[in-house]
């Protein structure tokens, strides 16, 4: 039952991408969607992006640090790992389930109060293609924006293993630049970028499926909007698995 | 003008709309009244096609409408306007985007042209002065007549009403029916009105559709309904204490006159 169920919603949300991924009626109107959204999903999010992002790279590098470097080991590892864990998963994977929850909620209680507020019906008796009026842009909308939060997370991950040096004294300067710069492989920084990308996909086309199939009432929005965050974490998880195999 | 054929309606096993046939002639209020789960809100869906009818023909103007592909559909729908039981206006526009909003979708004309076409239409439900608020910031009836000016932005030859006046106030409802016959008048619309609100149909019933369980079991218009002999419309109609004495005050007039005629 819970397998039929799962194929009939994956084939209602490919019918919904369909409809979603056509020539907009009005490139114009599509535009001033397009930039709405790459503000309210992207610029919106840069804020907590940067604060995660610091405390995470801070806290690596203390740990590693304290925890895991030993006389016998070179002084390089340190820099080394948090760079590699900041490239490699935090600021694609663990960002993205972040964005998850902030975007994926954000995206359906939205189209999913539209809906139940007619206010989708409204533009169908229009002749207006509602799911590519509302979800194209969100969907090309948050592409747009990852690397640019990506890039960001990266970045804040980097002041914050600096400021344990700087301010708390917990690893010299030389050391860290030496570890950050060390066997740098520019191939990772792509690959957060090609991942953070498919993430971006399914945050907003997972969450604006739930939203736009709403039906019923103020629960029901609150259900889907939950929903969608919990889908797409799980999917955003396998997602990772199989494209850190494929792209490694 | 809407026609409609034999048109059934069922979701799973259960039947909601059976064997309807109507004709909605322009430039008239065409009412369709029935109790709460009637199926009136189901025959305006299927009127509109958000709903899909199981069996059964609507035509406008002699255009059949299940017969039209996807695009043909998408331009007929450029000549409705409906205006929806909650409104349902964009809360995330200003009022004034709101009516322009159609405008903007489907006219070439350049944006000062779009500007006076929506505030001519605002001006036309008294509304110019609301035209930067927001929806949440305007009364239910405000929003009702901000829903009319975007239906009547493109010029629509066929204008919706799923229940423009519930929850609204008895004099306000006048001012938006009102509203909606004159301008059904001044541009010779097919209007269709959802409605359960008894001044509503004494007031702008130019033609009426009794909807009971889903059967079509009255037609007429305004001046019929007081003489009307269905037992089923007047159980409906005349339900409140106040209007069956109007009934019972009209028949008395109406027997005592006639035998003196
Ligand atoms: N999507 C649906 N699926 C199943 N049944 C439905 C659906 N929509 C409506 N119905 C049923 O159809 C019947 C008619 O509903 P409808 O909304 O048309 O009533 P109504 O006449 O508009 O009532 P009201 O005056 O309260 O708005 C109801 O019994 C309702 O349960
Ligand atoms: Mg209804």
């Amino acid at each position: 039952m819970l397998v039929i169920k799962a194929l009939s919603s994956f084939g209602k949300y490919l019918e919904l991408m369909k409809k979603t991924f056509s020539r907009p009626e009005r490139m114009r109107m599509f535009f001033k969607q397009y930039i709405k959204e790459m503000n309210q999903l992207g610029v919106d999010s840069i804020g907590i992006v940067l604060l995660i992002s610091f405390f995470i790279g801070a806290v690596i590098c203390i740990q590693i640090k304290l925890n895991i470097q030993s006389s016998w080991m070179p002084r390089f590892v340190t820099g080394y790992t948090t760079r590699e864990i900041m490239l490699l998963e935090f600021s694609s994977a663990i960002m993205c389930l972040i964005l998850a929850g902030k975007v994926g909620s954000n995206i359906a209680s939205e189209i999913g109060t539209m809906r139940v507020t007619q206010q989708i019906d409204a533009l169908e008796i229009m002749g207006i293609n509602s799911a590519n009026f509302l979800i194209l842009p969100k969907i090309i909308g948050m592409i747009t924006m990852i690397p640019i939060l990506v890039s960001f997370s990266i970045f804040a991950g980097f002041i914050g293993a600096y400021a344990t040096s700087v301010i708390a004294n917990v690893i010299t300067l030389e050391d860290l630049t030496l570890g950050l710069q060390y066997d740098f492989k520019e191939w990772y920084v792509w690959m957060g970028y090609i991942k953070s990308i498919f993430f971006a996909f399914i945050i907003s086309s997972v969450s604006a499926f739930f939203g736009y199939t709403v039906e019923g009432g103020s629960v029901e929005v609150g259900k889907a909007s939950t929903n969608a965050v919990v889908s797409s974490s799980v999917l955003i998880l396998f997602a990772d698995i199989f494209l850190t195999q494929l792209l490694s | 003008m809407i026609e409609i054929q034999n048109l059934y309606k069922s979701f799973d096993d259960k039947d909601v709309l059976k064997d309807i046939n109507a004709t909605f002639e322009n430039g008239k209020t065409n009412l369709i009244i029935g109790q709460s789960g009637s199926g009136k809100t189901v025959l305006m869906k299927c009127i509109v096609g958000l709903l899909q009818p199981t069996t059964g023909n609507i035509l406008y103007d002699g255009r059949n409408y299940a017969a039209m592909g996807k695009k043909e559909k998408m331009l007929i729908r450029r000549e409705m306007g409906m205006i929806f039981q909650s409104a349902a206006l964009f809360d995330s526009m200003s009022v004034l985007e709101n009516v322009m909003f159609p405008l903007d979708m489907f006219s070439d004309a350049p944006l000062e042209d779009r500007v006076k076409r929506a505030r001519f239409c605002l001006d036309r439900v008294n509304l110019l002065d609301a035209q930067k608020k927001f929806p949440g910031e305007i009364s239910g009836g405000m929003q009702k007549r901000v829903a009319i000016a975007r239906a009547i932005a493109l010029n629509p030859k066929y204008l919706f009403c799923d229940e423009p006046n519930s929850g609204l106030d008895p004099k306000t409802s006048l001012v938006i029916d009102d509203l909606i016959h004159d301008i059904t008048q001044e541009y010779n619309m097919t209007t269709i009105i959802n409605t359960h609100d008894m001044n509503s149909v004494m007031g702008i019933g130019e033609k009426i559709i009794y909807i009971y369980e889903g059967c079509k079991e009255w037609e007429g218009d305004k001046s019929q309904i007081m003489g009307a002999t269905n037992e089923k419309l007047n159980n409906f109609i005349f339900a409140s204490d106040l209007f069956r004495k109007v009934k019972e005050a009209y028949m008395s007039t109406h027997q005592t006159s006639t035998p003196k005629k």
